[in-house]
């Protein structure tokens, strides 16, 4: 359920006029729900961010959320899946 | 892998009936300038708050749609995770609060400058919402009014 909330958070951010970009651990539930931007990622839940104690690792994932925020080719839903390195 | 074939045969029968909730339409904010003139904030369901805060009630029926405000300045290896579901591994992230919460992470950013800077607060709030009216009429909105008020231009939300 983690995975709707916080898009039905970013949708009412986007509302108010805040560019948002969320993390997914369930392809489906973003492809059901379209929050506006979401990186999927394919980890198990509990590690959205790929590895505790990792900056390097947790700061690649976050990188590639923000392309998106950045990428002008984008609509809404956007969808894109994570290639871990 | 992130799939439901890590959760019980009881959570997995739920998912496969529950009604998600599609957003439509999908609203758009496109980034109005450039990223390292940006303020973010995040917002994570992992339930963290911080010593003091009241906890998060599982007891809730439908789930607890309430948000916690966590402020930038605070100590990571402090965040208490009180999200009580059992369907997923919580080692990771109460050995790393970062991994749901990558506060660590984003002042990083900051300090790079490929962000312009990190806002003074965020939000918290607990996943397990199977019921989420409550969440989207009464408590997102004026959660994210915070942030607008704050001047956020872009925000990253994390999912446990």
């Amino acid at each position: 359920m983690c995975n709707q909330t916080v898009c039905l958070v970013a949708a009412e951010l986007e509302r108010q006029g805040i560019s948002t970009v969320v993390i997914q651990l369930l392809r489906n539930v973003a492809e059901k729900v379209h929050p506006p931007r979401a990186l999927f990622v394919p980890f198990k839940h509990g590690y959205p961010l790929d590895a505790p104690g990792d900056p390097a690792r947790q700061a690649a994932v976050i990188e590639a959320a923000l392309k998106m925020l950045e990428d002008p080719a984008l609509t809404a839903p956007a969808l894109r899946d994570y290639l871990a390195k | 892998m992130g799939d439901t074939s890590e959760f019980s045969l009881t959570v997995r029968l739920f998912l496969k009936g529950y009604p998600w909730r599609k957003i439509d339409p999908v609203p758009w904010t496109p980034l109005k300038k450039p990223l390292s003139q940006c303020r973010l904030a995040l917002v994570s369901s992992a339930g963290f708050v911080v010593p003091g805060q009241q906890p998060f009630d599982e007891s809730f029926k439908g789930g607890d749609p309430s948000f916690r405000e966590i402020p930038a300045n605070c100590q990571t290896k402090t965040l208490l995770e009180t999200h009580r579901s059992e369907s997923f591994d919580h080692t990771g992230m109460q050995q790393d609060p970062n991994l749901a919460f990558p506060i660590d992470r984003i002042c990083e950013l900051a300090t790079a400058g490929r962000i312009g800077s990190v806002n003074h607060r965020h939000l918290s709030c607990m996943g397990s919402i199977t019921a989420p009216g409550r969440l989207i009429v009464n408590t997102a909105p004026p959660a994210a009014k915070l942030l607008v008020e704050d001047g956020v231009d872009v925000a990253l939300l994390v999912p446990v």
